[in-house]
């Protein structure tokens, strides 16, 4: 037995020393990634602001990192001409979200049902191709003749903008099922109904959440666009009023609250997808 | 009742054809005359795309006949049998289901109430020993294993018509005998009839009452042969019974002449 386990021993302990090797290795290179993405923002703004200073660029047109800062930090200490930081946001998320939610909820039945049921798709498929075309921004000032100044022409412009690419992916889903799990769920005494909820949505359900990303970023264009053409709140007024006064750096300050804003989202959108999908294998090196 | 006397599954004179997407008619099977006693596990064999599969669906009922007919239990089929259980040839497990709510999926999906569809589900899961991953998603299984999930979501159903399509032709040639014992055994506590369709001549004879050899694409029956080894039998030992050696010969004598057809129309085809 010792000579065995002597044996044994050796190349145990290399591959130990491997895979340690391996994970310093994996290490190693995240800290550069993160570095050299520090090193690109930094490198960037400090242009942008070196630029501006030096009169390269027009401060006045492309404003710098440093007055957009201020404006940033000036809306959260003292508010905004049209009220506090916070309340701009919140209207404008709420409209978003309000406009994302009906946008989804309309997008993923019709998707599903048009997909199942042949004689609907046939029937409908048309006009939603035709709708689909049109350019639906330019729907936005008609929302704003419609339901006037307040949310309601903005979660109306969400609702166009998120409805068509979560319906367009529902309706691919239910159309991908697999045949063979309709065939089974059917000889298991599965009836139509069943087979629509647990067999079609389910598999369809990976198909939606890819459209749930992109489309919150449509609902919060639509949010953004009715607030920019007419509104009281938000970010979007908050846009279109920087502009009137000729203010750059407010512009730019609505832009990166924006992003946070959207980034935010994602990133719950994410984690609620994670808990959803833990069916599914892993993809090895599926980092996004 | 007439019911009780019938065979279980009957072909009369049936045919199927399917239109292909340029119009015209592609005739699967043709003038299939077909008998399975209650009881009786019947093996199919023939070359592949011969029509094994279609012969089935039209059984189960998941498509319709376009000539003669089909009779399960003496009446005509129309639409899917509550008696029938099918195991398809890919993998048909639902993704998103743990192992124990996949096999619970046929009680429920027949209205038992949850509790019994769990413990129902909880018993075929430890015959085909898998107690211990009902938990486990399928895609934490190996094939052997989706398998056998797949085999326990059918039998929890108590089918009296098993109809099996090439169930074991993706697993390794170790699993697939495991399989085939595991399913013999699943099978004799039943009294189902099974309906098992293969390419694999061996794996026919070691497991069937009755061997049916289907002639080349579009296919019908071209003999039918009666396996008289004695059960229980081992899939791994039975093999090597100079009676098996016997029949296999006499099968495969007309067997390998149908397959020999295909090839060379394969040959044809891609010349
Ligand atoms: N839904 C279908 N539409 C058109 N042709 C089909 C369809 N299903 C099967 N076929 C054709 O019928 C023939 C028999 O197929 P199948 O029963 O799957 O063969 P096997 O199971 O013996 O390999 C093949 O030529 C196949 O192309
Ligand atoms: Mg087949």
């Amino acid at each position: 037995m010792p000579p065995e386990s002597a044996a044994l021993a050796r190349p145990v302990s290399k591959p130990a020393d491997r895979t340690a090797a391996r994970a310093r290795a994996v290490r190693n290179r995240t800290l550069l990634v993160q570095g050299c993405r520090l090193l690109v923002l930094a490198a960037v703004l400090g242009l942008w602001e070196w630029f501006a200073r030096t009169g390269v660029i027009d401060p006045f047109n492309f404003s710098m990192p440093s007055r957009i800062w201020d404006q940033i930090w000036t809306w959260t200490a003292h508010g905004t001409a049209q009220g506090s930081l916070g309340a701009q946001i919140w209207a404008t998320l709420y409209e978003a979200l309000y406009g994302w939610a009906i946008g989804v909820a309309a997008g993923v039945l019709l998707g599903i049902a048009l997909g199942r049921v042949r004689f609907l798709a046939d029937v409908f498929g048309p006009y939603v191709k035709v709708l689909n075309a049109m350019p639906r921004i330019v729907l936005a000032p008609i929302f704003l003749i419609w339901f006037g100044l307040g949310p309601a022409s903005k979660i109306a412009s969400a609702v166009v903008l998120v409805f068509f690419p979560v319906f367009f992916n529902a309706f691919q889903g239910a159309r991908e099922v697999d045949r063979n799990l309709v065939a089974n769920a059917r000889i298991l005494g599965a009836s139509d109904r069943r087979v629509t909820f647990q067999v079609v949505i389910p598999s369809a359900t990976s198909w939606i959440f890819t459209s749930l990303h992109i489309s919150f970023g449509f609902a919060l264009i639509g949010a953004i666009v009715g607030e920019y053409i007419g509104a009281t709140e938000g970010i979007g007024l908050l846009v279109a009023n920087s502009q009137g006064t000729l203010n750059s750096a407010g512009v730019y300050a609505a832009m990166v609250i924006l992003a946070v804003v959207a980034l935010a989202a994602e990133g719950l959108l994410t984690l609620v997808e994670k808990r959803l999908f833990r069916w599914k294998p892993v993809q090895p090196g599926a980092e996004r | 009742m007439t019911h009780d006397t019938s065979p279980a599954i009957e072909l009369r004179g049936a045919g199927k054809a399917f239109r292909t997407p340029s119009g015209a008619l592609h005739t699967a099977v043709r003038e299939l005359d077909l008998t399975v006693e209650r009881g009786e596990f019947v093996a199919v064999v023939g070359p592949t795309g011969c029509g094994k599969s279609t012969t089935l669906t039209l059984v189960s009922g998941l498509e319709e006949p376009t000539e003669g007919e089909v009779l399960v239990g003496g009446e005509p089929v129309r639409g899917i049998g509550r008696d029938v259980g099918f195991v398809f040839q890919q993998d048909a497990v639902f993704p998103w289901r743990t192992v124990l709510s996949n096999v619970m999926a046929g009680p429920r999906f027949r209205g038992a109430a949850k509790a019994e569809a769990r413990e129902r589900a909880r018993d075929w899961l430890a015959r085909v020993g898998l107690s211990a991953f009902e938990d486990r998603y399928p895609h934490q299984l190996s094939g052997g294993q989706r398998k056998r999930v797949a085999l326990a979501a059918t039998f929890v159903n108590d089918p009296s018509i098993l109809l099996m399509d090439e169930p074991f032709s993706a697993l390794d040639v170790q699993t697939r005998a495991l399989m085939s014992d595991q399913l013999l055994e699943l099978w004799a506590g039943t009294g189902s009839s099974v309906v098992f369709v293969t390419h694999d001549l061996e794996e026919s004879i070691a497991l069937a009452d009755k061997v049916v050899v289907m002639t080349a694409g579009p296919a019908t029956v071209k003999e039918v042969f009666t396996i008289d080894l004695p059960r229980p039998r081992k899939v791994e030992e039975v093999r090597l019974e100079p009676r098996f050696v016997e029949i296999y010969r006499e099968i495969w004598s007309s067997l390998g002449e149908e397959v020999r057809i295909t090839r060379e129309r394969g040959a044809v085809h891609a010349a």
